[in-house]
């Protein structure tokens, strides 16, 4: 089972990983300190393919992609959230770490729900209630990098051009 | 035809462009810091091509520097490896990333700079479209010297009036945070003029972009002109002639008039940049340490108004003063012109360049139950260290006054 993670709105770049940590590179050393602050159980608790929900602006703040990095290297499975803030956004998608914008899954799944998520059709499902929800669509370009696995990947294959072709 | 962002992008692209489409641009400058490079170089590894044109690449230390532990002293050696290996021109060591920028002429009306830190919206003051990304972006565009943008709707913040003596443009831009919300730009170019804006020195625009990063905004924008040009030809090595971009027809998502003339000091409270309060509501809350620095507030022109309140005066004994100068050319004229003295005597401690206290990682870090009023442009819970201290924004003015009592003090009545 996907395990759900709750955060609040204006979940900020800090409380995902405060800046004192930001000093190593290595996704798995600033998984150890992600959300340790706002939801220290996350680290010691959160099993591969967790989910982790967020209200609105979520990723807030710095330009850090420390960010995105430490909660893909908590190996959490994706990022659901209300909205996402512009930064955040770019950076999810360009190291590979899948995110779905989708206010009304925001507000109806709760902390410890069971949810299965398809990253491909965007379906996201609350079995704990039997709810639901459709994410957003991603535009096709963002979809294109995301298909690479992040944008280092898609530049080894093609010319940056062919983001827009 | 269009906004002042889609102007701007118009140019670059070679034909019109509106809010909502996706481009591509060739971008002028790559900016980052010590903080951010080390994943660009990761990304530029994995990448495996060629970097595209040296001249566009921008690196500073700033955020740790001088190393304050051994990882950092790693990053800081890791960059310079980087920049020797590549034979890299711009590298800079002397203060904040974005001021720095400004001040060595590479930010000019029109330009186009990305930066992996949120507030390379600060160039936005000088009439250029600036914005933060991550580094991996960073790494993409030093092999492509290219980015791709979503042109951004645009707000409109239309300001009127002169504010009263103690009220500065700190203030204002606080006043607008707390009505926009932190996420109430997101997406957003929010462009800033009127006549308050017209008026106003250069030094003082500045506040209005930079902190446009924290209402989420993915660029602010004022108008190039008269003093815009002044400020490039007087103060900084950028070379004209420069254009002066002006919306043309616009067509604004949302306009937002303010007038500023009956506007009192202003105080962005913990823990939110939008829990704003006129200072008066929160006067005499006690304060552990008073921190006047960054990229928002620690111009040569702040730092002389903070010596003009302290002047003969002895800051509260039980509080850390720090001041730490945007650059170390505004340290070097303030120097100059004795008003470094000036802090010492009223007993400042006074850093170097650099971001300092801003991130919590050296220069000023706060102890539980600790509470700050600072300069910055950001109060997240935790930022300058226990994430059970407090941190409030306000003016260089209001920080004067309060270092003076150790309580939040409306700066009205010492100037």
């Amino acid at each position: 089972m996907s395990k759900a993670w709750t955060f609040g709105e204006n979940m900020n770049t800090d409380e995902i990983i405060p800046g004192r940590y930001n000093i190593t590179i290595d996704p798995l050393e600033l998984a150890k300190n992600v959300f340790c602050e706002v939801k220290p159980e996350y680290v010691k608790n959160a099993q591969p393919g967790d989910v982790i929900v967020g209200g609105q602006n979520f990723g807030c703040g710095s330009s850090r992609e420390h960010a995105p990095i430490a909660i893909k290297g908590s190996l959490a499975k994706c990022v659901i959230a209300a909205s996402f803030a512009r930064i955040f956004f770019r950076n999810a998608v360009n190291i590979g770490l899948p995110i779905l914008e989708c206010p009304e899954a925001a507000v109806g799944i709760s902390e410890g729900d069971d949810v299965e998520v398809n990253l491909s059709t965007g379906e996201i499902i609350n079995r704990t209630n039997g709810r639901r929800y459709q994410a957003n669509p991603l535009p096709d370009f963002v979809l294109k990098i995301a298909d690479a696995g992040g944008i280092v990947n898609f530049l080894k294959m093609h010319d940056i051009q062919e983001v827009l072709a | 035809m269009g906004t002042l962002i889609e102007e701007i992008f118009s140019r670059r692209a070679g034909g019109t462009v509106q809010a909502g489409e996706i481009v591509l641009l060739d971008v002028d400058y790559i900016m980052s810091h010590d903080n951010t490079t080390p994943l660009a170089i990761k990304a530029f590894r994995e990448i495996g091509k060629p970097i595209l044109d040296k001249n566009k690449i921008v690196l500073h230390l700033d955020h740790a520097y001088p190393a304050p532990n051994i990882l950092a002293a790693e990053n800081h050696r890791k960059i310079l490896d980087f920049v020797k290996e590549q034979q890299l021109p711009h590298l800079f060591q002397q203060g904040v990333c974005h001021q720095v920028m400004l001040e060595e002429g590479f930010v000019t009306p029109g330009s186009i700079i990305i930066g992996a830190d949120s507030h390379s919206n600060t160039y936005g003051a000088m009439g250029a479209f600036g914005t933060g990304l991550g580094s991996t972006e960073i790494g993409v565009a030093w092999v492509t010297g290219k980015c791709w943008f979503k042109v951004p709707e645009t707000i409109r913040v239309e300001l009127s009036g002169h504010t009263q003596p103690g009220v500065y443009a700190k203030d204002v831009m606080i006043h607008i945070a707390g009505l926009l919300g932190m996420d109430g730009g997101t997406y957003r170019s929010v462009e800033f003029g009127g006549e308050y804006i017209d008026n106003l020195p250069m030094h003082e625009r500045i506040i209005f972009p930079n902190m446009s990063t924290e209402i989420g905004a993915k660029c602010g924008l004022i108008a190039a002109d008269d003093v815009t040009i002044a400020y490039l030809e007087n103060e900084t090595p950028a070379k004209g002639p420069f254009e002066r971009i002006v919306p043309a027809n616009p067509r604004y998502e949302r306009v937002l008039e303010i007038d500023v003339s009956l506007l009192a000091p202003q105080v962005a409270c913990h823990p939110d940049v939008d829990n704003v309060k006129p200072l008066m509501a929160v006067e005499g809350l006690e304060v552990h340490e008073v921190y006047i620095g960054t990229c928002t507030n620690a111009r040569y022109e702040d730092l002389e108004i903070v010596a003009n309140i302290l002047k003969g005066r002895k800051v509260n004994p039980l509080t850390r003063v720090i001041v730490t100068p945007a650059s170390a050319r505004i340290y070097k004229k303030a120097l100059k012109n004795g008003l470094i003295e000036i802090l010492i005597d009223a007993g400042c401690i006074v850093t170097g360049a650099g971001c300092g206290a801003c991130i919590g990682r050296h220069g000023g870090i706060l102890a539980p139950g600790e509470r700050a009023l600072t300069t910055m442009n950001r109060n997240f819970v935790g930022r300058m260290g226990s994430p059970l201290s407090e941190i409030y924004l306000a003016s260089p003015a209001t920080a004067a006054a309060t270092a003076l009592t150790g309580r939040i003090t409306d700066p009205r009545g010492c100037l």
